[in-house]
């Protein structure tokens, strides 16, 4: 009884919704409508197209109503690699639940698997994009979702590859739970201000798993971004959140879990950064505080470059890295403080939890790599640690006030 | 030979000092395992002591054994028995049990430990491998350093010598030459700088294993042909290995024109 007393309500919404709401239009291969273009052109505004299995060769597809367009157990909307598929200039529009590939490689022109161009309140959700150039191209958008989407790339050369999710001059754009793999950048933000970047796994990206430049206000949170060209590069931004991030597995010679240059005011908190080359890169930035983050197994937890000032490094853990902190000035105006160093060889008498001897996180031997690197083949050499304990005792190459004065006995959970 | 082997193996073992060898891995492991509870730390100060320790004692007890078996080894000569197999044996017993203290000192923690089940089961292994492979070098360099001096003093002073420049003077010239040079491509100059020496070679090894991630920092095409691949694994096994072939021909060779 309940079941039919359910089922008619939902009928009669259902009517409601055909009769005065709006229209639903269902496009296959043997409805009267076979083509997504068709479909949008006869569509008013507001209606559901409901797009059936089936694969559908067309590109050049452009929304200009505000729609909702769904397809059933993924339809393929096969772009024969001819040029831009999806193209949304209307504010209002959802798509949700395509299979969208062979979008056409250009030198010229960005095409992209879904573009949204000046438009507002847009959902993009459960796409999966494959054999693709650019994936989702948002250009001077604002409040849209980007949520559930997988995107697998095929990149092997730079030049001739594009972005999985592209965000250019958009504002307050939510991209959460998104997969992106075998693309140039993960996901790349320009000049792209509150956003929400949350839940996303980036892995084995050509260059970057994440990139941004001249973007404010951005938070990231729970993101994974491993295996990728050069790790996550941030670059020329203010107020920028990363929360509880993971960074794995970013190797090589100029692969960084972070390149950070020029950011002023942000926070990074809670983040891992594991088995890079570079966890942390610091290049002119300012102000940051890093608290909470555990760096573990990396070749550098932190380098910092130079022209970095009032940094606040709290309560991390840096556990068995190579090296931890690199520095190639003598100038330190950076705030070190109760980290846990796996390094630390001091002693607690007073039983407080806090070492009595202060730590020197820049040995000598990091001073002498930065300078002449094939020197890295010495590492951990009986020789390399007899100069480096010269060095703790008395500082000379190395800034001797960057000593975090509170080092903790035990790792912080 | 095998006899003599047998003899010399045998002898070592019902030593005090094998005891006191095997006693020693034996408590460090337990030390490092159980106090610090963190496998992968504790693979890191292994490293370190099995790098310098190691050599050391081959060398010092290679040289000690030596003196000490003489006069044994001169009634041996008197009987019609080969040469080369009288001090093959000899060596062979000697690197024997010191392989032997190091494995069973080392391995018995771990094992205890819970290893199998562990993912540092591979960074062990490196670690037990190379750590014998240094016992037979070095043990091999101390038998020619006792059979080129009569004269016990000299031959201790000498093998001290040889350990200490290997395990330390070495790197530093090493490093002050890269210093020095800088200007020049090092890559691979210090690759073949680090084959040269068995002790550099053994760390290099180790660090594939736990500082990859770091080396690969470098830019260079050779580092990174050598370090990426598993091509600097293979050919610094058979650096290794050369490292022991060597000096144990050269002690064939000089046990057959010694004059005693």
């Amino acid at each position: 009884m309940k079941n039919i007393k359910v089922f008619f309500t939902l009928f009669l919404w259902l009517l409601c919704l055909q009769m005065v709401c709006a229209q639903r239009i269902e496009v296959c291969k043997d409805c009267g409508i076979t083509s997504l273009k068709e479909a949008i052109l006869k569509a008013k505004d507001y209606d559901t197209i409901l797009v059936k299995k089936g694969i559908y060769k067309e590109y050049n597809i452009q929304i200009d109503k505000p729609l909702t367009i769904i397809g059933e157990n993924y339809p393929v909307i096969d772009g024969e690699l001819k040029g831009e598929i999806i193209t949304i200039v209307s504010d209002y529009v959802t798509v949700d639940g395509l299979f969208i590939i062979n979008v056409g490689t250009s030198y010229t022109e960005d095409y992209a698997a879904i573009r949204v161009k000046r438009s507002k309140h847009f959902e993009i959700k459960n796409l999966v994009l494959e054999k693709l150039f650019f994936g989702i191209y948002l250009e001077k958008a604002e409040d849209g979702k980007v949520h559930n989407n997988k995107v697998i790339g095929q990149a092997i050369q730079e030049h001739n590859s594009g972005n999985a999710i592209q965000l250019w001059y958009s504002k307050k754009i939510s991209i959460q739970n998104n997969i992106v793999q075998h693309v140039r950048d993960g996901i790349y933000l320009e000049f792209s201000d509150d956003c929400i970047i949350k839940n996303n796994v980036s892995t084995n990206n050509l260059r970057y798993g994440l990139h941004f430049m001249f973007s404010n206000n951005d938070i990231y949170e729970n993101n994974e971004f491993s295996k990728n060209g050069a790790g996550v590069a941030v670059m020329f931004s203010k107020k920028i959140k990363m929360y509880n991030n993971v960074f794995k597995e970013n190797w090589g010679t100029a692969s960084y879990g972070v390149l950070l240059k020029e950011i002023n005011d942000a926070e990074i908190i809670g983040n891992t950064f594991e088995e890079n080359t570079i966890g942390i890169n610091i290049e002119g930035s300012n102000r940051i505080v890093y608290k909470n983050n555990d760096f573990i197994n990396n070749g550098w937890a932190i380098k910092v470059r130079g022209a970095c000032y009032t940094n606040q490094f709290v309560g991390n853990n840096f556990l068995y890295n190579s090296f931890d902190i690199s520095y190639n000035s003598n100038i330190n105006d950076n705030v070190f403080d109760r980290n846990y160093w796996s390094n630390y060889t001091g002693y607690d008498l007073d039983k407080n939890g806090i070492g009595d001897v202060p730590y020197r996180p820049v040995k000598l031997f990091s001073y002498i790599v930065n300078r002449t690197p094939e020197t890295i083949i010495l590492l951990r050499s009986l020789f390399i640690d007899i100069i480096d304990f010269s060095e703790k005792v008395s500082p000379v190459f190395t800034p001797d006030n960057l000593m975090d004065n509170n080092p903790l006995i035990k790792k912080i959970p | 030979m095998l006899k003599i082997l047998k003899y010399s193996f045998y002898d070592l073992m019902r030593s005090r000092w094998s005891y006191v060898y095997f006693a020693f891995y034996l408590l460090l492991g337990i030390v490092l395992l159980f106090l610090n509870n963190d496998l992968s730390k504790a693979v890191i100060t292994l490293m370190n002591i099995i790098i310098v320790l190691v050599p050391l004692i081959g060398t010092i007890f290679g040289v000690m054994y030596y003196y000490n078996s003489k006069e044994f080894t001169e009634l041996l000569l008197a009987q019609p028995l080969n040469r080369s197999s009288i001090f093959l044996g000899q060596y062979l017993g000697v690197a024997f049990s010191l392989s032997m203290s190091l494995i069973l000192g080392l391995g018995l923690p771990f094992i205890f430990y819970g290893l199998f089940k562990s993912n540092a089961i591979w960074d062990f292994s490196l670690l037990i491998i190379t750590g014998t492979f240094l016992t037979f070098i070095f043990t091999a360099l101390a038998f020619n350093i006792a059979l080129s001096n009569e004269n016990k003093i000299k031959g201790f002073g000498y093998a001290i010598l040889l350990w200490l420049l290997l395990a330390i003077i070495y790197d530093g010239i090493f490093l002050m030459s890269l210093i020095l040079f800088e200007d020049y491509p090092l890559d691979k100059l210090s690759l073949i700088g680090t084959m040269l020496n068995p002790i550099d070679l053994s760390r290099t090894l180790i660090l594939l294993k736990l500082d990859i991630s770091a080396l690969l920092g470098y830019t260079g095409a050779v580092f990174k042909q050598f370090f990426g691949t598993n091509f600097g694994l293979i050919v610094s096994f058979i650096m290794l290995t050369l490292w022991v072939i060597f000096p144990v021909f050269r002690i064939v060779y000089k046990s057959k024109r010694k004059d005693f």
